[in-house]
């Protein structure tokens, strides 16, 4: 059922994981945003004579082993954290969404192929792959998003397939093909249009999925590289320095997690309010 | 040269039994601004028929035999070219106009695509023409702006919209298969009358399918009764209401309940036709009317009568009608 922004967002405040995810989802852009422009200190200044410093007035929480401001670094490392995991998802929905149509529309055996195909990119873990991926193309931000966003082509290739099976079998699918079209102009005239909110929402989750992919190849090195902050990074290095700092992991760790709660509360919410049929009875 | 004729038309689908005959040996023909009801219970092939017609079939179905429009054998034609015909040629209204439109479109939108897409309109006479529609139907845009969603308009309106979709592009024939159906009687009245003026003003011929014999009687000049994809008798519609011939034509006028029965002080209980539709995997070989039949004999079981012919137009496919008329 189409509703308009106003409505949607009207049902929206009643549900508790939508305003809380978004709030917390909107913090993450709001900071990363601000990186842009300002951050306490340059990310790149190394001040030796100021390392592993506990939070203070001038450093609110703390150096790092190169004096480098943990604050700066974390909003500088949001900023960074965004941009890979907005590129990966725009491959995973550029490529996976059209696939998925086509699957839906052809059937037979185009279907098959574009489906067997993604079962067997699924069948690999996808930190492992994008692992596999990053050592072929070596390490590096772009290889990273190239690697993430590969593995987001058949969750939103399936995703679509699904939704658009169901919306094909609609009648006014039929009314659709009685007027004449074919199935390219059904498929995104039609279907795309009534499939959108799920892909909405699975980007949200894919989202957070990506985030927390990116801090994994960042932590293991094969994401991004100095000297651009990244929270996986962060947590590298804190790793050295456990026992007696360990505020350096605490901190990129509570970011880490509070963005993908706030992102995957924010998802849950946007489905229950967006699909009426899902929500869940109180 | 009629506008269409169907010769031999079979329709097999794919069921769990296989592939099953759901439409057998249909033959009819068509002239210009003509109109032909089809009428029959459920399951008896009426709306197998029409998707027949627009070549809208499931792919793992077969179709045998010739759909020749206007010349040209539909059947023989690759999937562009069938396009080129649906929505431009041929119109179809459904039964279910709360979810024949799509949800999250405009009306407007609706109904201009298949204008642009046919008759490669510019945006604004595509606008001109979406205008002259709406007001062809009942809906003038200074009350229904074209930016309405479907959810915003009512059954009957949507209907409206419907219709003004399927006639977009002038077509020759118009098939409604069961336009009135989901629709409360008033609205029905007012959505049959909507659509006899429009097939009468633009010479369009119609097909009406319906089981409801009130709604062919006054839509359609000539009238197909069917039964379990066969015809079991054709003619011309006042011809066939006062003269009826195939018992099981009289059993679905029977059936038609009356006010007065329910009013009198003793109560009718309602007719209906014993027995069940013979499902698809388990057809009789003669007659498949024989196994509900009163008039049923030995010879109905075992083969399939021939048309006979009653008068100029009307024709029966029964070994015993109710009337009886000299054979030719």
């Amino acid at each position: 059922m189409f509703r308009t922004l106003a409505e949607i967002l009207g049902h929206g405040l009643k549900n508790r994981s939508f305003v809380i995810g978004g709030m917390m989802s909107m913090l993450f852009f709001m900071v990363a945003f601000l990186s842009y422009f300002w951050t306490p200190y340059p990310v790149e200044n190394i001040n030796i004579a100021e390392k592993l410093l506990t939070p203070s007035s001038k450093y609110l929480l703390g150096t790092d082993h190169f004096g480098r401001d943990i604050l700066s670094m974390l909003i500088k490392g949001a900023q960074n954290s965004i941009i890979v995991a907005f590129v990966a998802i725009g491959i995973g929905i550029g490529f996976g969404v059209p696939l998925g149509l086509t699957a839906a529309a052809r059937k037979g055996w185009v279907d098959e192929l574009i489906m067997r195909f993604n079962d067997l990119t699924f069948a690999f873990p996808a930190l492992i792959s994008a692992i596999m991926i990053t050592a072929i193309l070596g390490p590096g931000s772009v290889n990273s998003i190239i690697a993430i966003g590969i593995f987001n082509v058949p969750v939103f290739a399936r995703v679509a397939r699904g939704a658009a099976l169901s919306i094909w079998k609609r009648e006014f699918i039929l009314a659709a093909r009685s007027a004449g079209k074919g199935q390219f102009k059904i498929s995104l005239e039609h279907v795309l249009p009534n499939i959108a909110s799920m892909l909405i929402v699975q980007a949200t989750i894919q989202f957070a999925l990506g985030i927390l992919a990116e801090a994994g190849l960042s932590y293991l090195g094969l994401g991004t590289q100095p000297p651009m902050p990244s929270w996986g990074k962060m947590l590298n290095e804190a790793q050295t320095f456990m026992y007696f700092a360990p505020q350096l992991a605490i901190y990129p760790g509570i970011a880490i997690a509070l963005t993908v709660l706030g992102l995957n509360l924010f998802g849950d919410g946007l489905r229950d309010v967006l699909d009426p049929k899902l929500r869940r009875s109180r | 040269m009629s506008l269409l004729e169907v010769q031999d038309l079979s329709v097999s689908l794919k069921t769990a039994h296989g592939l099953q005959d759901v439409i057998h040996h249909i033959n009819f023909s068509m002239d210009a601004g003509e109109t032909l009801g089809i009428v029959g219970e459920s399951g008896c092939g009426k709306s197998i028929f029409a998707l027949a017609l627009m070549s809208l079939l499931p792919t793992d179905s077969q179709t045998k035999g010739k759909i020749i429009l206007e010349g040209q054998d539909v059947l023989g034609l690759n999937s562009t070219q069938i396009c080129s015909i649906r929505g431009n040629r041929i119109g179809m209204i459904f039964q279910e106009p709360m979810t024949a439109l799509n949800p999250v479109q405009k009306i407007g939108a609706q109904i201009g695509e298949s204008i642009r897409l046919h008759l490669k309109f510019s945006r604004k006479q595509t606008l001109e023409r979406v205008t002259e529609l709406m007001d062809k139907v009942g809906l003038p845009i200074s009350r229904f702006p074209l930016n309405l969603y479907p959810h915003q308009l009512s059954g009957g309106q949507r209907q409206r919209v419907m219709i003004a979709m399927a006639i977009a592009c002038n077509p020759t024939i118009l098939i409604a298969d069961e336009p009135t159906t989901a629709l409360d009687v008033t609205v029905q009245e007012q959505i049959l009358d909507l659509i006899r003026d429009l097939a009468d003003s633009s010479g369009m011929a119609l097909i009406m399918i319906s089981h409801d014999l009130g709604v062919i009687a006054q839509t359609t000049q000539r009238v197909m009764v069917m039964y379990t994809g066969n015809i079991v008798e054709m003619g011309d519609t006042v011809d066939v209401f006062q003269n009826m011939c195939h018992p099981y034509t009289h059993g679905l006028f029977s059936a038609i309940p009356h006010v007065s029965a329910s009013t009198d002080s003793k109560r009718k209980r309602l007719t209906s036709i014993p027995g069940q539709v013979p499902e698809l995997h388990n057809r009789p070989a003669g007659c498949n009317f024989a196994d509900r039949c009163p008039r049923a004999s030995h010879k109905c079981r075992k083969n399939e009568p021939p048309a006979t012919r009653v008068s100029d137009h009307h024709r029966v496919w029964c070994y015993h009608p109710l009337h009886q008329f000299e054979s030719k």
